[in-house]
């Protein structure tokens, strides 16, 4: 099916409904262009980190604890110190950082408060995970640091680990012993006689409890740094791998005790992140330190080992969700009791999974409590949708009501979807929701799988063949652009430069996002130039204005709102020295391809390249009131969250002797407002879903007892391959959101909607026998378990 | 430092490159640090992932899994000898820009390296052989749609001759 077929234009009905929209009739806006970034990348011309090369830069490798929990009773460091080619071997001690400058800018404000771990880059007293660094070797290079730290020797004296997260709570041995308690936080909603009322009164009550399990976000670019200090300018340069550029100076003034305006940070190609690269990590910490310390340059790339046995879990977490439905099957009410796993150094979602339980559906009440405890295995990090685990659960809770109540999964969401009709709804967390069409790709996703045909197909391959096929749906809102802290606002700066090419300066921290096309196809409608004549540039605080970073489905709308504004006064200056030169009045102005010109009148026109010159050289010729400075510095500032929307739908065929799952069809239906570039769109898309389709199959980041992580190669923690992907097939819907330019984030949504989905999928050719499936993963071990368990 | 160094030759891009290398040093970082091709990825540095792919005298190998005294006297192209000598792409990297086939770009010298070979053994290939064909190299941006579409549009294009 092409994804025309089912392109919905901003002209459809919901336009009138969204009288805020201005929709432009884009040149660039809306099109399939290709990307400014790819000649370099597909060449091999891209600078990484690793390409980052400094005179006299040395070299950095961490030794790590092999134990999972440990006292270090002492570190001798005397035989790596002696072997040529060692700068420095650097222990826990020799990294006293000020209490709080690990924590992101963000979770100061956030978190205000609340007990967490000390600061430590490096293991000071005990470790507290397999990986957890204990000493740092710099010398002349990685083979000479790695071969010193076989020299480094280490006394532990081993402690309890604490593995499981569901005990975590209740265990004798403490991950933090300064916190007191194995929990890191927990908020709890109260009940009320009204929601007893609703779950006292309902006609059905069901309860489930759903598993996922800990999986990581694997950037096919490990995390990696070059920090530079010079003693002599005082000024310290680190090169990052990162997606927040920003975040990253200002942890790395705070960690050094540097002004921040000494510090530059510096990014240009990022080999992804997915929520990984977010916010600094204790690695690139004791990096900065390091080069600090020493007034040199040191570099440290982590290997795929370090990524996969230190990088971060991600994921991990466990509900048991109620719901109160009323004889038709309508939910008036739903609970949840969450726990999570913060690893041993991590940040929850917790409040967000509570928070977007009941997502698109029409519930009275929600209530909700969440804890997190700490374990000793790596710090939870982002991943992609940090918070989906609502989604997943509130969608298998979906699939899970309606095989209960002998309800179709589709017919069930219709009865609870928001409608058009009833915006702008507002959530039981006081959470509105506007310009969002759930129930409308709701439709257009049952549409183009073909819903009835494969249920009768499901029935006759069952009945005659025997096969387990499925169909799974997974239907959400997302909060894009959240409104919370740093990452309410963007800036940029528009210029034109002396010959009227335009550079745009972002406080972006791009990593795959397609940024510098994107950013330059909203700044090239609104100055009337061509796309070449535009070129981004983003990744430097040197130049940039700051920005929050790169995640949480955030730029299209912020960054995107940002740049158009920016244009937009950068035109208005053009306009008005257009006028002048033109002897028309700045109202009668128009710009497009490359030319200024009065409108009706196209001869009558100037270029941009002679209003540049003109506004650089020829200054004395204009009127003084003229506002020469062809540049426009914007700080767009973000009235509420966007919400986005999309449902996803699959079908799948279990194989009952193997115990594999395989998808036969993917499909996505998305409203992410105005598309800027359907191509880059679909894109993330498809990246998200293969990222979610390969959480609930394939990839499982494990540990045994002790806490020994078993899955430290790509032999052991499966990334999905070409192999084992589907052809996705999109469907767009496209209501423009009330920002600037109508668009909406999407960049997560892929890996929300897709878990959920697949399991669906799954889990409706199981109930074909009767099996039962309630946790993540589903690889074959797990299924042929749950066929066993029915008697298959 | 090591003393155990040996003299290798190696043909980068058509270029000679004569370098000293210790015998542990593998193919990838001498390719990165001595040779100023960059475009070498490592991202996994155990042979699974492919982004460190190169051709060797004519074969795809994984650069991490050879030492660089493997390789004397061998005849190397990265992806940067893909593109054309004015600098304009190459066949294979005009599909990955057209069919969108990366995002992060960090897995993609590999994936034009491992194409690349592919469609010179097997200018027409199935669906199902794309995909084995692409089996060996990991992505985690692009969920492969966009890099099917790109071997299938190169294929279109006249393939890789």
């Amino acid at each position: 099916m092409s994804t025309t077929e089912f392109h919905t234009e901003p002209e459809a009905k919901h336009l009138a409904a969204a009288p805020r929209f201005e929709n432009k009739a884009g040149r660039f806006i809306g099109q399939k262009v290709v990307r400014k970034e790819d000649a370099r990348l597909v060449t091999g011309h891209g600078t990484y980190v690793d390409d980052v090369v400094l005179p006299g830069m040395l070299h950095a490798h961490f030794l790590r604890s092999d134990f999972a929990h440990a006292r270090i009773l002492s570190i001798d460091v005397s035989a790596a110190l002696e072997l040529d080619g060692v700068v420095a071997v650097l222990t826990g001690a020799d990294f006293a950082v000020p209490e709080g400058s690990l924590q992101a800018s963000m979770m100061k404000l956030l978190a205000a408060g609340a007990p967490r771990p000390k600061d430590n880059p490096l293991a000071l007293d005990d470790v507290r995970f397999v990986g957890d660094p204990v000493a740092m070797i710099v010398a002349e290079s990685r083979y000479v640091a790695e071969d010193a730290a076989e020299l480094v020797v280490v006394d532990y004296e081993p402690l309890d680990p604490v593995v499981d997260y569901e005990t975590a709570a209740e265990a004798s041995s403490l991950v933090h012993p300064e916190l007191g308690s194995n929990v890191a936080g927990e908020i709890a909603l109260p009940f009320d006689d009204h929601v007893n009322g609703l779950l006292e009164g309902a006609a059905h009550r069901i309860e489930a409890t759903f598993r996922q399990h800990r999986h990581t976000n694997v950037p096919m670019e490990t995390r990696g740094i070059v920090a530079a200090f010079d003693r002599y300018s005082g000024e310290l340069t680190i090169h990052v791998s990162s997606q927040n550029p920003h975040e990253w100076r200002r942890r790395a003034a705070e960690l050094t005790g540097l002004d921040t305006t000494a510090v530059r940070a510096v990014q240009k190609d990022v080999g992804g992140g997915f929520g990984q690269k977010m916010f600094m990590l204790r690695e690139e910490a004791a990096v900065i330190c390091a080069a600090h310390r020493l007034g040199a340059a040191v570099k440290w790339i982590e290997d795929r080992r370090e990524n996969l046995m230190a990088g971060n879990i991600a994921r991990i977490e466990k509900g048991t969700v109620t719901f109160a439905l009323d004889a038709d099957a309508r939910i008036t009410a739903a609970t949840l009791d969450h726990l999570d796993d913060a690893g041993s150094y991590g940040s929850s979602g917790g409040a967000m999974v509570g928070m977007l339980l009941t997502g698109p559906y029409k519930v009275m009440r929600n209530v909700w409590k969440t804890r997190t405890v700490y374990t000793n295995t790596v710090g939870r990090a982002a991943y992609r949708g940090p918070w989906q685990f609502e989604t997943v659960l509130r969608e298998q809770m979906m699939d899970h009501v309606a095989r209960q109540l002998g309800i179709d999964p589709v017919e069930l969401r219709r009865r609870n979807v928001v409608q058009w009709e009833d915006l702008p709804f507002t959530n039981p967390m006081g959470m509105t929701y506007d310009i969002v069409t759930p129930s409308e790709c709701l439709e257009q996703a049952v549409e183009m799988i073909g819903y009835d045909a494969f249920r009768a197909e499901q029935r006759r391959a069952f009945a005659e063949e025997g096969r387990l096929l499925g169909i799974g749906l997974g239907l959400y809102v997302e909060p894009s652009a959240q409104n919370v802290a740093t990452l309410n606002t963007e800036g940029a700066t528009v210029r034109v430069s002396a010959t009227g090419k335009v550079d745009v300066y972002l406080g972006t921290g791009s990593h795959g996002q397609s940024i510098e096309t994107t950013m330059a196809q909203i700044v090239a409608d609104e100055l009337g130039v061509d796309l070449d004549d535009v070129v981004v540039h983003q990744g430097d605080t040197g130049q940039t204005p700051f920005g929050g970073g790169t995640g949480g489905s955030r730029t299209a709308n912020i960054v995107g709102g940002a740049s158009a504004m920016a244009a937009q006064e950068v035109r208005a200056k053009v306009c008005a020295i257009a006028a002048h030169l033109l002897e028309a009045s700045p109202e009668d102005i128009e710009v497009s391809g490359g030319n200024a010109s009065v409108r009706g009148t196209p001869a009558k026109a100037v270029t941009l390249a002679q209003i540049a010159v003109a506004a650089h050289d020829g200054v004395q010729s204009l009127p003084a009131e003229l506002d020469v400075a062809l540049e426009a510095s914007v700080r767009y500032r973000h009235p509420d969250v966007t919400w986005s929307n999309a449902c996803h739908a699959s079908t799948v065929e279990v194989d009952p002797a193997t115990g594999a799952v395989k998808i036969l069809r993917y499909v996505v239906s998305e409203d992410c407002g105005k598309m800027i570039n359907p191509m880059i769109v679909e894109g993330q898309v498809a990246g998200g879903v293969v990222q979610g389709i390969g959480g609930v199959l394939y990839e499982h980041q494990q540990y045994n007892d002790d806490g020994i992580p078993l899955t430290t190669t790509f032999m052991d923690y499966l990334v999905p391959t070409a192999c084992e992907v589907p052809d996705i097939e999109y469907g767009h819907i496209e209501t423009p959101s009330n920002t600037p330019g109508g668009f909406k984030g999407m960049g997560e949504g892929g890996a929300i909607g897709a878990p959920p989905c697949v399991f669906n999928a799954v889990a409706d050719a199981l109930a074909l026998v009767g099996a039962e499936v309630f946790d993540q993963p589903l690889g074959p071990r797990q299924v042929l378990d749950a066929l066993i368990a029915a008697g298959r | 430092m090591s003393t155990d160094e040996h003299p290798v030759t190696l043909t980068v891009n058509g270029r000679r490159h004569r370098v000293r290398v210790e015998s542990r040093k593998t193919l990838a970082d001498a390719l990165r640090e001595d040779c100023t091709t960059t475009g070498v990825h490592l991202a996994c540095e155990h042979g699974v992932c492919g982004a460190c792919t190169v051709l060797l005298d004519g074969e795809a190998v994984r650069s991490c899994l050879v030492f660089a005294v493997q390789a004397d006297g061998a005849d190397i192209v990265t992806a940067e000898g893909l593109a054309h000598p004015d600098g304009s792409l190459g066949p294979v990297q005009e599909a990955f820009r057209a069919c969108h086939g990366l995002q992060c770009g960090f897995c993609t010298p590999g994936f034009v390296v491992t194409v690349t070979a592919m469609l010179r053994e097997n200018p027409d290939p199935t669906d199902d052989e794309i995909r084995e064909g692409l089996g060996g190299n990991l992505c985690r941006c692009t969920g492969y749609q966009g890099i099917i579409a790109a071997v299938k549009h190169a294929v279109a294009n006249g393939g890789v001759q």
